[in-house]
């Protein structure tokens, strides 16, 4: 009968030196461990635990179906193959080891006998095959393809550390496969052709006869021995610990709304000065990252300038928090590079490690406004807007100056209860070039019968983006400003044509428990149209393609209400490459706007536009926030491409599809 | 007391400052309302030839070693005597960094009033100050007996006098106990292009942006064979350097063409290039205060005009 | 070294200003009151004197919408000391400020008093001279940056053409700032509300204001446009035409 004799060839001695080895190795492994944990408890404090079972089941789906690792083709399969066989060997390994000197030795029965012995055997044989064919994929990636965001890390000798990685588990893959052929080879038990690779291993040592290869096995088993090990006790020290952090880090993942930002640390100083004033949630962030590349490759800060670089962000953060004898602020993380973040939320979206990196950023920068560092426009929006409520510097009073001459007269909410509470935001009540869009949207709305009005000089800057460069105290007092400017007025729905003030009055402002209905004015356009309200009298028949704004689409999953309203206008759409949660930010976010650019290579709203170029036909560039097109005006102008592309609010194409 | 307007003349580095032709020009008219003469009051150790270029029907010189430079301390010991002995109508300082430096300490110490930010005079003999960067106008009697005004540029023309005016040496008072004494001066950097010396000037303002931009400027200016100047937001912000500043802490200019590209029209900057013969404004905003005093204005975008004009600008020549 | 910093609030010009019924002043009803911009940067000064060398820095304004919100930001920056004059200010001018001012200082015996060069809305001399004068100290005006050394400041005065010249003045002095070594430095709100909770406000009641040394206006007027520029017009091609004709004209081109 075919049974699994674990230890064959293995000398009583080095049976016992074995367990020896695997008491040290798992000593110095929890220790390790314990390490680490203890590093991360430094941190501050935050609330994670709670749905239990949706946590679970994001294990389930991220670490072992590998769902988001698994959005790139070959990095994917690569990863998943190296996940499954490794994790299929080591069970398996330990399955014997335990069938062996537990069962059979206190108990005196096998679990792995008979049928099931062999197709355990025949299983672990060909999964096993994934790991070689993954960790050659890595190989081949790592040292032949060298794609761009595996190279150039801050830290010189994590290069070693990944190389240690594969050479380790080849090691042990082969070396496995190896002592398996040894020991089929000498015994040649009548099973053996169910492992097929030890099997044909095997056929190659049967010429150097019995003892050489009972030594050679012996030898061989040692060194898979050891180096299994060795891997073992190195996971708490090397790359291989994210095998732990990462599932740690994706069970603790955040489960509030993408687009509510964390409150401030106000100990010591608003926001992280130093490396402890991170939650332990953060912590765990940097030691999770692999330095897979994947938000730098995403990155459009990156892309634009290569000042900032998430993956070397929290590269860089990892290693400080082991070695802190620099500052963080200077030393290790420039302000240049947090300036630089959009706060597109790309590369959170990307991170098969569910790291976080913006609010990392954000809390940094809330260090840089509590000392007053910081450009001098960007000092100035804010000192406009702690004083005027507008980023603009103009007097509250001109804010609704758009609206002079709109007829019938635009109602004041303060004054008549009305069902759509229209917050105007910034950019629409003040910037030169946008009040004609904002004067058509309050046209469509009037000739949709929309009972609407404004807040007029009550109005303040909603403070999305003020929260996002880190002046929490700013965002606050505008937030309490609006809020009862707010109060006061009798609606049903808020409507907004700004991404980043729905953004925050949907997910950051207080409300009570008593959160209005809230809509960006893409979704009350396919609400109108859907229920008849809005009628076209025309088909436009326009080639366009659609962008998709950062706070409408991935920071709240508004990705068709304007695809459907664009193609009532009767407009062919066309995607971009880069669409939906993969859109690429326009530059303009999380502050930009109001800070001076650095030495840029491509502006992201550039490369955008140099995207939609590219697409066969295509007549407008269709964009559903102010910034955007403030944003994308210029940039078909820098790139010479004012005559072929025209930039379009949606506004504009319902306004003349009616 | 007499009807005298008193002007106390600036000079620095052996150089009649142009505000004090202004202020000449200002108690020439005010002088008609009031009857009295108008009497330069000039400070200085050997600087009597100063007076040569004056327009007034008489100077006072006082000549010491501690009035060779300009110091609050010494000027106002000097002048607090001379206005108590002489009594006139009005002495007229500069809205300068020498006049506002002793025209309130002399109000404080002798007990008159001072008007400051005088434009003009009405032709009664009022004062019409310019407040609130311009945008308010305040008039008034002029304070009796001795009114003391500091004057901003802008109301009357710089003119030199025709022919020497007759010189009275006064004799200084002790200048004992001076609690301000010069160390040196540090030259404006010479070695850039002279932005006053210029026909043309391509002049950058906070529409401008960001650094990159201010080539489109330099572009410009290089097909055009003039110089790029700029107001302050832009020097602040390093962009450009001092040398390039026009306005009031910067250089005056009067160039046959100022085109303001992006510059909203501050008093400050209006100080330094009113005098430009035609003034082409481009702001996107129609409502800025450049347009009150550019001869030619338009709102199209700076960034959008640049490159034709310069292309333009190359093919006309 | 004690840095005493007196303030002014001025006209806001981001708001319209109008004239009031009596057509002799401002109309106050509309009117929204911001810090000289001139008086900020004085206060920006004192903060860097202080970082630099030691110091205790004392800001003092006179009682208006928005003071306590100055003076808390203030000491969120770093100065030590806030002082508010409380009593009818409505009717003031530079004189009687500056009085007000010296009688407090004489108290608080300053080495060295730092002020904006002036304020847009300076009707009657500037504060800065006017109250060096009252307490007999030296003065000077237009001052970009300064060394303190022993008994004396050593201060780069700015002169037109950006000509500087370096003056050594006697201690105790009082100097018009122009502009700060560096642009006033922002203060985050979350400090100036931790300031709030801490740091205090002393008022002072200034009784009766001697208005004396000031001027009377007897009509304030928006100034009428002589001539606004004529517009051009069109394309950004088109009006490239015009300006070109415009530099042949004047034969610059």
């Amino acid at each position: 009968m075919p049974i699994r004799d674990t230890f064959w060839n293995i000398p009583h001695w080095a049976e016992i030196a074995q367990y020896v080895a695997a008491f040290l190795t798992m000593a110095i492994f929890v220790a390790g461990v314990v390490r680490r944990v203890l590093r991360w408890r430094q941190g501050r404090a935050e609330k994670r635990s709670g749905n239990f079972w949706q946590r679970i089941w994001s294990l389930v789906i991220q670490v072992f179906a590998q769902r988001r690792t698994l959005d790139e083709t070959f990095p994917g399969i690569m990863h998943f193959s190296i996940f499954w066989g490794m994790l299929v060997l080591a069970i398996g390994t330990a399955f014997a080891t335990v069938d062996w000197d537990v069962t059979h030795l206190f108990f005196g029965f096998q679990i792995l006998t008979g049928w099931f012995y062999i197709v355990f055997e025949l299983m672990l044989d060909i999964l096993g095959l994934l790991a070689v064919l993954g960790l050659g994929m890595a190989i081949q990636r790592r040292y032949g393809t060298r794609p761009a965001r595996l190279q150039n890390f801050p830290v010189k000798k994590l290069a070693g550390d990944d190389l240690y990685v594969l050479v380790m588990l080849s090691f042990i893959v082969l070396s496995g496969y190896l002592t398996e052929g040894l020991r089929l080879a000498v015994t040649q038990p009548p099973w053996a052709v169910w492992s097929p690779i030890g099997n044909a291993i095997a056929a190659f040592f049967l010429s150097l006869g019995d003892p050489t290869n009972q030594t050679l096995h012996l030898v061989i088993w040692s060194l898979h021995i050891l180096t299994a090990f060795g891997a073992l006790l190195s996971i708490p020290f090397t790359k291989l610990f994210h095998i732990l952090s990462v599932p740690t880090n994706i069970y603790f993942r955040s489960l509030e709304p993408a687009g509510k930002l964390p409150a401030a640390n106000m100990e010591n100083g608003a926001g992280v000065k130093e490396w402890k004033q991170f939650t332990w949630k953060q912590l765990l962030d940097f030691e999770s990252c692999t330095r897979c590349g994947r938000c730098q490759d995403v990155c459009p800060a990156y892309a634009s300038s290569q000042i900032l670089s998430p993956r070397n962000m929290m590269v860089k953060l990892d290693a400080h928090i082991w070695n802190n004898g620099h500052a963080l602020h200077g030393d290790v993380i420039s302000a240049d590079e947090l300036w630089a973040c959009t706060t597109c939320r790309a590369c959170v979206q990307v991170c098969p490690a569910f790291i976080d990196h913006v609010t990392t950023f954000v809390d940094m920068r809330r260090h840089l406004v509590d000392q007053g560092s910081m450009d001098k426009m960007l000092q100035d929006a804010l000192a406009n807007l702690g004083r005027y409520g507008n980023s603009f510097g103009q007097s509250e009073r001109m804010r609704a100056k758009w609206t002079q001459g709109v007829q019938p007269a635009v109602k004041d909410a303060r004054r008549e209860a009305v069902e759509y509470l229209w917050f105007v935001g910034d950019y629409a009540s003040y910037s030169a070039t946008l009040t004609d869009i904002t004067r058509k949207t309050a046209d469509v709305f009037q000739k949709t019968g929309l009972n609407f009005g404004i807040l007029f000089d009550a109005e303040r800057n909603a403070g999305n983006d003020v929260r996002r460069v880190g002046e929490e105290g700013l965002f606050e007092m505008l937030a309490d400003k609006n809020s009862q400017a707010l109060a006061k007025c009798k609606f049903e729905t808020i409507v907004t044509t700004d991404p980043h003030t729905y953004n925050t009055l949907k997910n950051e402002y207080a409300w009570n428990g008593n959160r209005p209905n809230i809509l960006h004015y893409a979704e009350l356009l396919d609400q109108l149209i859907a229920s008849g309200r809005i009628k076209f009298s025309k088909k436009l028949g326009y080639k366009v393609t659609y962008h998709d704004p950062c706070y409408l689409g991935r920071y709240n999953g508004i990705y068709d209400a304007p695809r459907r309203v664009i193609e009532a206008t009767g407009c062919e759409l066309v995607e971009m490459p880069r669409n939906r949660d993969c859109a690429f930010c326009c530059g303009a976010g999380g502050g930009r706007i109001w800070m001076d650019e650095k030495d840029v290579k491509e502006r992201p709203s550039e490369s955008r536009i140099r995207e939609a170029i590219a697409l066969a036909g295509v007549q407008a560039f269709v964009v559903a926030c102010p910034k955007d097109l403030t944003m994308y005006r210029d940039a078909v102008k820098t790139t010479g491409n004012e005559k072929d592309m025209l930039v379009k609010d949606l506004i504009e194409l319902v306004y003349e599809a009616l | 007391m007499s009807q005298d307007i008193f002007v106390v003349v600036e000079h620095l580095r052996e150089q009649v400052a142009d505000i004090s032709h202004v202020m000449l020009a200002g108690a020439r008219q005010l002088s008609g309302s009031t009857g009295g003469k108008v009497m330069a009051v000039l400070l200085g150790q050997n600087t009597q030839g100063l007076a040569n270029s004056l327009a007034a029907d008489g100077v006072l010189y006082v000549d010491h070693p501690s009035l060779a430079e300009f110091t609050s301390d010494a000027y106002q010991l000097a002048l607090a005597g001379l206005i108590q002995e002489r009594s006139p109508r009005a002495v007229i300082f500069g809205h300068s960094s020498i006049g506002m430096d002793i025209a309130s300490g002399l109000s404080a110490k002798l007990g008159f009033p001072v008007v400051s930010s005088c434009r003009n005079f009405t032709a009664d003999g009022k004062f019409v100050s310019q407040i609130c960067g311009g945008k308010i106008m305040a008039e008034g009697e002029l304070p009796a007996p001795t009114a003391l005004v500091t004057m901003v540029p802008g109301g009357y023309k710089a003119e030199e006098g025709n022919q020497p005016p007759a010189v009275e040496t006064i004799a200084a008072p002790a200048l004992d106990n001076l609690r301000i004494s010069i160390k040196q001066y540090i030259e404006p950097d010479t070695s850039d292009v002279d932005i006053s010396k210029e026909a043309v000037l391509v002049s950058v303002g906070r529409g401008i942006q960001n650094k990159d931009n201010i080539e489109l400027a330099t572009e410009l200016a290089e097909a055009l064979g003039c110089a790029v100047s700029a107001s302050r937001p832009v020097v602040d912000q390093g962009w450009m350097p001092t040398t390039r500043l026009v306005g009031k802490s910067g250089k005056r200019v009067k160039p046959k063409i100022y085109l303001a590209l992006g510059i909203s029209g501050a008093p400050e900057h209006v100080e330094g290039m009113s005098d430009s013969q035609v003034i082409i404004a481009v702001n996107t905003d129609s409502n800025a205060p450049i347009y009150n005093i550019a001869k030619y204005g338009t709102t199209v975008d700076m960034f959008d005009l640049l490159p034709v004009l310069t292309d333009k600008v190359k093919q006309a020549k | 070294m004690k840095i005493a910093v007196p303030v002014k609030f001025v006209p806001d010009l981001v708001e319209e200003l109008t004239i009031d019924s009596g057509g002799t002043a401002l109309d106050t009803s509309w009117l929204r009151l911001i810090i000289n911009e001139f008086d900020d940067h004085a206060v920006e000064q004192a903060i860097l004197l202080k970082e630099r060398g030691g110091g205790q820095v004392i800001v003092a304004m006179s009682e208006a919408e928005g003071a306590d919100d100055f003076l808390f930001a203030s000491a969120a920056k770093g100065a030590d000391q806030l002082i508010k004059l409380t009593g009818d200010f409505s009717a003031s001018n530079n004189h009687a400020l500056a009085r007000a001012y010296a009688d407090l200082l004489k108290e608080l015996q300053p080495d060295l008093i730092l002020t904006g060069v002036q304020a847009h809305n300076d009707l009657d001399g500037s504060v800065g001279p006017l109250l060096a004068e009252y307490l007999g100290m030296p003065y000077v005006g237009y001052v970009s940056g300064l060394t303190v050394a022993g008994d004396k400041v050593t201060v780069r005065k700015e002169y037109a053409g950006g000509l500087i010249a370096e003056m050594e003045v006697n201690l105790p002095a009082v100097l018009g700032i122009q502009a700060a070594e560096q642009p006033p430095r922002y203060v985050a709100y979350s400090k100036i509300r931790q300031v709030m909770g801490t740091a205090k406000i002393e008022e002072r009641v200034v009784a009766d204001l001697d208005l004396s040394g000031g001027i009377t206006v007897s009509r304030m007027f928006q100034p009428e446009v002589a001539e606004r520029a004529t517009m051009i017009e069109g394309s950004p091609e088109e009006v490239a035409d015009k300006i070109i004709g415009i530099l042949k004209e004047l034969g610059t081109l």
